[in-house]
């Protein structure tokens, strides 16, 4: 029998022919990542447990994003711990103030990630690069520290299930409308412990900031990893950015996979994910009576140029509606700085939004935004869990970058221009 | 290794978020996070949980954020298991590496009842359910990650060189 495109990348990390399903694998990994919440737990277990140095300074990459510049004292303890360790560590990739971005929207944007690698993050949402063809997975910190010490990590060889896509999506959807179809159609758990392999005509049609999105919440359906084809989206996104060889490598035809999803791209809808699970998904049309407070547009999911672009397309020339509070924050710093460029945050702000430099902050309930008893937001990141975004009885609604734009203009969830 | 006490019972996709909410993440001190566990959904849960005590839960849980907080202040709060119907993957490993026991059982999930007694033998993944006296059987861990857990989680046991049996180390 064949192996899909996750087991292929899995059994060339760990030096085997094949692997299959279940089988338990050490694999060579060729990035291990940290953010600045994650970072100070596995530096700790990495100094208790007498580890030294780490296995390859040029292959760790340790990102301030969450609580940064640093929201309190805490935080800044939390930074500075991150600080003092990847200095005495001589470590390259150190992403602190000035260089900062959300760490799934840096990693490829820098051209640390290449197709075929095989990457762990202590970050739930470390799935984000299987967009470029490569294998990669969210972690704890323990596993980060022993990733950092040895350059290998453990892990169990996953099953899969196909996600068939056709046609090509309106211009009034985006990645983030698949992707939350797709678990609303699955669950929170219809993936757990498997791979989300995307195949298909229509995976041509999406771009590399859709698939980005795509991939990002595949860890919300519980998989291991997302992962899209190499072709020549990915390369042409390669290309310019990272001097590494992409290794390209494609599922067998004869690939075991549990079950297979179709998905008509032509057919999605604008949809949002309803307090309190991504999976509680309902089309933005039937949301017209739900007035919202806030709206956020951001994240390492829908931080991205495209996304500003599409947030930037419904303000410009509009204004707010009275009430809502509406935060922009872009992924990265040239992301940010793109936006300066091309005028769109002068459009935004008169239009009444705020731009903040890049965080995580609101996305899991830090700063930037944090919702009061009762308020309403709807929102570009990707969980909705009870108090996530602030207060426990705070509601946010998942969508994406122009439902939110179109809902902020309106003050009501919408995906229509107002 | 075993353990015995009092359940706390739980619903389907306990998340990380309640398990332990982003807003104490600036925290450092296991003790001092650990005073927020479950907060969100059980504000008993850390007045009145007590050594041994085993945490019973429905499908997906510890579903969410990688933050290993999450099995860590279960672990600090005292509760020598987690039983659930499924894990999410990353609480799954981030167990595993730390060494907090965890055990999947569908039926037992379904039976055990909240203030139940329990008692569970982990070397032959036997659950015995001492207020209603009835067993459970659940799935054993493969012996990698056995090896993983009785060393203590997974610094400990690269420390002592553990590999898996079955895996691929190529060096
Ligand atoms: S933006 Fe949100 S989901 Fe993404 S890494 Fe930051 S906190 Fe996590």
């Amino acid at each position: 029998m064949g192996m899909t495109m996750t087991q292929k990348i899995l059994a060339s990390h760990a030096g085997l022919d094949r692997v299959e399903e279940g089988q338990l694998i050490m694999a060579d990994l060729d990035l291990v990542l940290g953010n600045d919440i994650t970072t100070p737990v596995a530096v700790k277990e990495f100094e208790k447990a007498g580890f030294e140095s780490v296995f390859d300074k040029g292959k760790v990459a340790i990102v301030l994003d969450h609580f940064i510049p640093n929201k309190d004292i805490k935080a800044a303890q939390l930074a500075k711990t991150c600080r003092t360790f990847a200095c005495s560590q001589g470590i390259d990739l150190f992403f602190d103030v000035g260089k900062m971005g959300i760490e799934h929207a840096l990693l490829p944007e820098q051209g640390l990630v290449a197709a075929g690698d095989c990457i762990i993050g202590a970050d739930s949402h470390t799935c984000t690069y299987g967009a470029l063809g490569a294998f990669s997975t969210g972690v704890g910190s323990t596993d980060m520290a022993a990733g950092m010490a040895t350059g290998k990590a453990w892990f169990k060889v996953p099953s899969a299930i196909r996600v068939e896509v056709t046609g090509s999506l309106t211009p009034e959807c985006s990645g983030k409308d698949v992707i939350l179809t797709l678990i609303g159609m699955i669950g929170v758990d219809g993936a757990l412990y498997r791979s989300l392999e995307f195949t298909g005509e229509g995976v041509g049609t999406l771009s590399m900031d859709d698939r980005l999105c795509i991939c990002n919440m595949a860890v919300e359906a519980g998989a291991k990893n997302g992962i899209f084809p190499v072709d020549e989206v990915t390369l042409a996104y390669l290309r310019g950015r990272t001097a590494r060889k992409p290794v390209i490598f494609e599922a067998d035809p004869d690939a075991p996979y549990e079950r297979t999803v179709q998905i008509d791209l032509g057919r999605i809808v604008p949809v949002a994910a309803c307090p309190h699970l991504p999976s509680n998904t309902r089309p933005v049309d039937e949301l017209s009576d739900i007035k919202i407070d806030q709206a956020v547009i951001g994240s390492c999911t829908n931080g991205r140029l495209e996304d500003m672009e599409a947030a930037w397309k419904i303000l410009k020339g509009k204004t707010v509606a009275p009430g809502v509070r509406c935060i922009i924050i872009p992924a990265t710093m040239a992301i940010l700085r793109e936006v300066v460029e091309r005028g769109w945050y002068t459009d935004m702000i008169d239009a009444g939004a705020v731009i903040s430099t890049p965080t995580c902050g609101p996305c899991l309930g830090g700063y930037m935004g944090i919702l009061a008893e009762g308020e309403r937001c709807i929102s570009t990141t990707n969980r909705n869990f009870v108090g996530r975004m602030g207060h426990v009885e705070s509601e946010v609604y998942l969508a994406s970058p122009r439902t939110a734009a179109c809902s902020a203009i309106a003050g009501y969830i919408t995906c229509r221009e107002v | 290794m075993q353990t015995e006490g009092k359940v706390f019972k739980y619903e389907d996709n306990v998340d990380t978020d309640v398990i332990i909410p982003a807003r104490y993440l600036n925290i450092t001190d296991t003790a001092e996070l650990a005073a927020h566990c479950m907060e969100d959904i059980d504000r008993r849960y850390i007045r009145e949980v007590a050594e041994g005590d085993v945490i019973v839960a429905g499908w997906n849980f510890g579903c969410g954020s990688s933050r290993e907080h999450a099995p860590l202040v279960i672990k600090e709060s005292g509760a020598g298991c987690v039983i659930a119907k499924s894990f999410a993957r990353i609480f799954y490993r981030n167990a595993v590496n730390i060494g907090l026991p965890i055990l999947e059982c569908e039926e037992a999930a379904d039976e055990i009842r909240a203030g139940d007694r329990v008692k569970i033998d982990f070397d032959t993944g036997i659950i015995t359910d001492v207020t209603s006296k009835k067993t459970f059987q659940s799935r054993p861990f493969p012996p990698f990650i056995r090896k993983i857990m009785e060393s203590g989680g997974l610094l400990p046991s690269l420390k002592a060189a553990a590999l898996p049996e079955d895996g691929g180390d190529n060096t």
